[in-house]
């Protein structure tokens, strides 16, 4: 108790955390992988049990996935394979940077500083691109090619 | 636990997420694109098709796996979050037995259905 008191209040708000101040993209894409990773554990536990009526026996299945086909549930799960692109590659980005690879070596900090941040940044580029290519080929098979 | 195991659980969770979250999403939802190289036969949610993937021990075992992954991963993450709302020592101690509990419930759950349709006899292939 004692201990949490010291810690200093969010003030911003809401802008506290969804804003990137002078921090760069890098902030906005941790904003981001918050509101994806949230998004997919809300889909994930109602996914479970949407999935559970499989027991009742292939009928009650038959049932639950007809009231799921209308245009709006089909774009909710777009935007789930979009959170999914996004959280699963920019994960793989923290994963990576958080063990220490993708940083470059340790060097001594001569001016001009080259923050972890800024070695990292080409990594993330490729990384967003990567999740932009799979948005696209997910939306061609989603809108695309229905069959 | 100490917090630096439980977060590498998350990472790890997370890795195996992305293996077998990548390979559900290309079977339920790149299946037109998989049809264009021949992978893929018919509509990945039709009852059929449904059953007979669930009766099957690879994806058994795997949504099991893929359950549990996620549920730790998702949950632990959530936990990340308000835990930097500066809890205080109880309340920190609340959001673990809840989500503790509500996890366990629902990889139980989730394990029992997928254990009760592989077994279930009438739909068999
Ligand atoms: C597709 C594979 C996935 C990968 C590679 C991945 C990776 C990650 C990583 C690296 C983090 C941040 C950990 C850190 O900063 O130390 C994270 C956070 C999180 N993930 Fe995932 N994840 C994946 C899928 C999921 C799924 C399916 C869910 C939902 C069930 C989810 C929910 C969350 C949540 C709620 C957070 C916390 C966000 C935060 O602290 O801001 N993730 N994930």
């Amino acid at each position: 108790m004692e201990k949490n008191k010291q810690h200093l209040k969010n003030k911003l708000g809401l802008l506290g955390w969804l804003g990137g101040g002078r921090y760069g993209m890098e902030r906005y894409a941790y904003a981001l992988h918050r509101l994806t990773g949230l998004g997919l554990l809300t889909y994930f536990i109602l996914h479970i049990f949407v999935t559970g009526t499989r027991i009742a026996g292939p009928q009650a299945w038959q049932q639950t996935m007809q009231s799921f086909s209308t245009p709006w549930f089909k774009f909710g799960e777009f935007l789930i394979f979009v959170c999914f692109a996004y959280h699963g590659l920019n994960g793989l980005r923290l994963g990576i940077t958080e063990l220490g690879l993708m940083l470059g070596k340790p060097a001594r900090p001569i001016y001009p500083y080259r923050s972890s941040v800024l070695r990292q940044r080409p990594f993330f580029v490729v990384v967003m691109i990567l999740v932009a290519a799979m948005i696209v080929i997910g939306g061609t098979d989603f809108y695309l090619l229905n069959r | 636990m100490r917090e630096s195991t439980l977060w590498f659980w998350h990472l790890l969770a997370g890795a195996v997420i992305l293996i077998l979250l990548a390979l559900h999403m290309t079977i339920m939802h790149l299946d037109d694109l998989m049809g264009l190289l021949g992978l893929s036969h018919g509509d990945p949610i039709d009852q059929k098709i449904v059953f007979a993937r669930s009766q099957q021990v690879f994806f058994m075992i795997t949504y099991i796996l893929l359950l549990g992954a996620a549920l730790y991963h998702g949950l632990y993450g959530l936990r990340t979050i308000l835990f930097e709302l500066t809890l205080s020592r109880t309340l920190e101690r609340t959001v673990n037995i809840i989500l503790t509990v509500s996890g366990l419930a629902l990889f139980v759950y989730g394990a029992y259905a997928a254990a009760v349709i592989y077994l279930m006899k009438e739909v068999q292939p």
